[in-house]
């Protein structure tokens, strides 16, 4: 009997899955439209409602009646559902791939048990306008879930409102100009200092709170220098927004004294802790010395990211800042639970009512799956994992780690592979696409990329050590291909649903479509004109 | 004494002993601690975090939050007339098994080559939702209509390079203080009033304050107030004389009946597809859109992703990809328009699955029903002693204000009451538009049956006569 174990791949050996994505070849669903057909029926009016009410529909004024059906498509109900299927199934979700290559995401696992509680009828079909009375059991999950990330940060007060990890961080540079304005300095205090290697959204929320924007750029070892930060910090200083481990993965010892410089020029500080995977129970906001914060519940705390939303975005503030909060605020009197909204000085609403609660609902039953211990054990698995990935990922051949030279990581790495473009002419970005014919992602960094040719990875505490050995391979056999045959890097994917992609309509005012419609009369100009609609194809 | 066992979480793969100690050894590292030897020892936590004992099995997990969720009292096992910006509307059973499926709950920001199923499905609710509205540009979906109206206006005054923004004052107090909020550091609001016995907007209001300062003028349709805005077209023209943009709000549900806004002048049209295919989940629902028209200076200033469809090198095939990415703060970070980040997307994916269950003639149907349901409860509650049902005079859609000044109650009071009758009643509008009185807003929907609809009528007999 022939041994078949053998030529397979284990841990990405001796050579990678073999893997095609999904290919259904999929109309766009006007394509697909049937006249007739139809995939639900509304439910029907009584008699009794329709005789009442009489020609109801006569009363709305001529000019307001829709004169024209909307072309939606007309289709059957399995043939929507076939639709989306094929669709779903032609999209790479983290329960299905080694999803480390998407760095600063904390792409971990989301538990199937949490989905299917936030999900039970007592979540899903409540309003939030329902009296306090009949919604204890959401607001009790929300007041508790307050009080843990109190304990994980060592902030006073948190508000789980904003609807993400950028409106967490509009508001909290919100609340920065709040506790300016009422301090009576706002007009002069009107810039953000931030760092590069944090989130745009933080030089990008505070100048649309109407702040203005100093950027420090790392030194050699990976953060700004202080020097540079003193230099920085003026009267005109509102406030400092930084994450911290960086994007580099590599901890500033001196945030301390950062925040010391901030704060005796009269700034506040705000830690941007979408990513805290590497740090829970190691160590908080607090201790440093900020004054603002923010988690990402679909991050750190594995609530879904749903292909980019809905999520929440936590933020905690000191007790001096509880009073600038959004309203309403959950409060409880030893019995019930109750949503304030008579805060005066708050600065109002973020998002709808209270936030998204079933998100929060995920990222509780999350924390109380683990505990304390459990939490730190999460931190201090994502940061071996990482390491480990990083001793690595230094084995293959053209890519480096720029910033801090031989020192540990905390939870993510980035990379740069520019010693491969040099010797091989290929770029990050290919690389990447030839991982997808392996089946995983692979991402490379936010703009600008100081670091040249990069790519981020975060492997997160979800990915057994034969995941990250196969993540590795996957790069290394790409590598090796780069080196041996880059054009066959360069054309990739060649085993993905679609092929390369030309970006240039996109950025063509006459050629760029959004809609259907808007393509379909771009197409039908361009035919009448006699050209081709997309006239980079000719 | 035992030495304790080390917990193996099924979560975390490599909490297995054994294979932390191999790695630890691969690495070079004696042990976890000295992977955080750049955070000073000043900074480290000392003391384990006080947080609850973990329920390591899913069964008491699962037990634990079932018994805190079971104090919560769903709109299934009540009656519920609440609307006000979150609906209760039938969910297709559709739309939960698509949201449901892993490759989209769990994707995120793939490549279009990971992840084309997301870029396609985002692309045609995009388009479905352009159909609806008669408009060739929408956005991915930005957090909820609060965002979407303020981000409209923001639109509205680069767009002009004006900084003054008229809005109805039958707004959301809510949404205005979102807008008030976001808009601070560069556009004053201005208030329109509106007509005390039609609720509509006042024309003469909108004469005397617009002016060349004048970026906007937002207005809703149907209004928060639950009625029909008949001068859409006259609004819209007063802004346009005046080089102003009309910015409309919209309830996506009500275009199967309703015309879409572009045909009375708006130039952006905002609003939240939570009515299509969300259930409310305490508000966890919501998802703002954006429309215009293809037109590069309104394009130009979305901050939102928005997604195109592009050739590939392979003929025949669709691809899709960033349009004019290089708006956006992923780009160029304090340079991008506003902010853009996640949002809401697969509700954006799941109103895709709506419309296309629905079809034309779902959504004409189910405008009808919602006008029939409404104007029928509208009818029965104005025979009630000392109700004055509907407040305004002018057609409703959904919603209307109910006053219950002549019974001698309170909203409050009433509320408490219909409550007992296991019945939660309309929103309790005395603090946000006091001068409406002792007013609630009711909402009815193609939910609610004619005997729904008498059980609130009969209640509320027994409340207040």
């Amino acid at each position: 009997m022939k041994d078949i174990t053998k030529k397979r791949y284990t841990g990405g050996k001796p050579k990678p899955r073999r893997f095609h994505q999904a290919m259904w070849d999929e109309p766009i669903i006007f394509e697909l439209s049937n006249e007739g057909e139809r995939g639900i029926i509304v439910p029907e009016v009584e008699a009794e409602v329709k005789n009442g009410v009489g020609d109801v529909m006569s009363t709305i004024p001529e000019s307001l009646r829709r004169k024209r059906h909307p072309k939606l498509p007309e289709l059957s109900q399995p043939r929507v559902l076939r639709h989306y299927m094929r669709l779903s199934q032609e999209t790479l979700g983290t329960d299905l791939n080694i999803d480390v290559g998407q760095g600063t995401c904390t792409m971990k696992y989301s538990p199937k048990i949490n989905e299917h509680l936030a999900r039970m009828p007592q979540m899903a079909d409540i309003h939030p306008l329902q009296d306090e009375e009949t919604v204890q059991g959401i607001l009790e999950v929300m007041y508790k879930f307050e009080q843990i990330l109190n304990e994980i940060s060592g902030m006073d007060q948190f508000s789980l409102q904003p609807g993400a990890g950028s409106q967490a961080i509009y508001a909290n540079a919100s609340i920065i100009r709040a506790y300016h304005e009422a301090r009576g300095e706002a007009d002069h205090r009107d810039e953000i200092i931030t760092t590069i290697f944090s989130h745009p959204s933080n030089a990008a929320c505070a100048k649309t709170a109407g702040f203005k924007i100093i950027t420090l750029y790392p030194n050699k070892d990976g953060y700004p220098d202080l020097e540079a930060l003193k230099s920085a910090v003026s009267e005109r200083t509102a406030g400092l927004m930084i994450t911290n481990p960086e994007d580099t993965g590599i901890f500033n010892p001196k945030i301390e004294e950062f925040l010391k410089v901030v704060h005796e020029a009269g700034g506040l500080c705000s830690y941007d802790q979408a990513n805290a995977n590497g740090i829970l129970g190691i160590t908080r906001a607090r201790e440093a010395g900020f004054d603002l914060c923010h988690f990402n519940l679909h991050k750190t705390f594995s609530a879904p990211h749903g292909c980019g939303g809905p999520a929440v975005g936590a933020i905690g503030v000191t007790r001096e800042l509880a009073k600038f909060l959004p309203v309403p605020v959950i409060e409880f009197d030893g019995s019930k639970y109750h949503l304030n909204y008579d805060r005066p000085e708050s600065i109002g609403k973020v998002r709808s009512f209270c936030g998204v609660a079933p998100v929060v609902l995920k990222a509780y039953t999350w924390v109380m799956s683990l505990g304390a211990e459990g939490l730190k054990e999460v931190a201090e698995i994502a940061v071996l994992n990482n390491n480990y990935l990083l001793k690595r990922m230094l084995e293959i051949r053209g890519v480096s780690a720029p910033y801090a030279k031989g020192k540990r990581r905390i939870e993510q790495v980035r990379y740069s592979w520019e010693k491969l473009r040099r010797d091989t002419g290929v770029h990050s970005e290919e690389i990447g696409l030839r991982a997808a014919d392996f089946g995983v992602h692979y991402w490379t960094s936010h703009h600008p990329w100081i670091v040249p040719e990069p790519c981020t990875l975060e492997p997160t505490e979800s990915y057994s050590k034969a995941d990250l050995d196969e993540y590795i391979e996957i790069l290394r056999h790409v590598s090796n291909e780069a080196y041996r045959n880059p054009k066959l890097v360069k054309t990739a994917p060649h085993n993905s649903t679609i092929h390369k992609i030309n970006h240039t309509p996109l950025d063509s005012p006459s050629e760029w479509a959004m809609t259907w419609r808007a393509y379909r009369k771009k197409v039908h100009k361009a035919s009448a004109h006699n050209v081709n609609l997309w006239c980079s194809e000719r | 004494m035992s030495k304790k066992i080390p917990t193996v979480y099924p979560y975390i793969p490599n909490s297995v002993p054994t294979v932390k100690n191999q790695m630890l050894k691969e690495v070079g590292a004696k042990s976890v601690e000295e992977f955080f030897e750049d955070i000073p020892e000043k900074l480290r936590l000392k003391k384990n975090m006080n947080l609850p004992n973990p329920l390591l099995s899913e069964y008491a997990l699962r037990r634990h939050i079932e018994g805190i969720l079971s104090k919560n009292k769903t709109c299934q096992e009540y009656l519920n007339f609440l609307g006000a910006g979150c609906w209760q509307h039938y969910v297709p059973a559709v739309c939960d098994e698509v949201n449901q499926r892993g490759e989209f709950l769990t994707a995120y920001a793939g490549e279009p080559y990971d992840d084309h199923g997301r870029f396609q499905a985002l692309f045609e609710y995009a388009s479905m939702m352009g159909e609806l509205l008669n408009m060739d540009v929408m956005n991915v979906p930005t957090y909820d209509w609060l965002q979407a109206a303020a981000t409209s206006i923001c639109m509205a005054s680069r767009i002009t390079g004006r900084s003054e923004v008229l809005v109805s004052r039958t707004i959301n107090a809510d949404k205005l203080s979102k807008i008030r909020d976001y808009c601070k550091p560069k556009i004053g609001i201005k208030l329109l009033d509106y007509d005390s016995e039609t609720g509509q907007l006042d024309l003469n209001s909108l004469k005397v304050q617009i002016s060349s300062k004048t970026a906007a003028v937002y207005f809703e349709n149907p209004s928060y107030l639950g009625f029909i805005e008949a001068h859409g077209d006259k609004i819209s023209k007063i802004a346009h004389d005046h080089g102003a943009i009309c910015i409309v709000g919209v309830d996506p549900i009500s275009l199967g009946i309703l015309a879409p806004p572009i045909e009375y002048g708006a130039d952006i049209v905002c609003g939240d597809i939570q009515p299509l295919g969300m259930h409310m989940q305490f508000g966890g629902g919501h998802a703002g859109f954006i429309a215009t028209r293809d037109e590069e200076e309104y394009v130009m200033e979305y901050p939102s992703r928005l997604f195109g469809i592009a050739p590939t090198s392979v003929e025949g095939e669709y691809g899709f990809g960033d349009v004019a990415y290089k708006r956006t703060s992923f780009a160029l970070r304090e340079e991008g328009k506003e902010f853009v980040g996640t949002a809401t997307a697969l509700w954006g994916i799941t109103a895709g699955v709506y419309l296309a269950l629905m079809g034309p003639q779902g959504m004409l149907e189910i405008g009808e029903v919602i006008m029939q349901r409404s104007h029928y409860a509208m009818l029965l509650m104005s025979k009630i002693k000392g109700v004055k049902s509907h407040a305004f005079q002018s057609t409703h859609f959904k919603e209307f204000v109910v006053n219950f000044d002549r019974t001698g109650k309170t909203v409050a009071e009433i509320n408490k009451a219909l409550l007992r009758h296991k019945i939660f009643g309309g929103k309790d509008l005395t603090k946000e538009f006091p001068e409406l009185g002792n007013s609630a807003l009711y909402c009815f929907t193609e939910v609610h049956t004619k005997d729904d609809i008498d059980r609130l009528v009969n209640a509320l007999k027994e409340v207040v006569e």
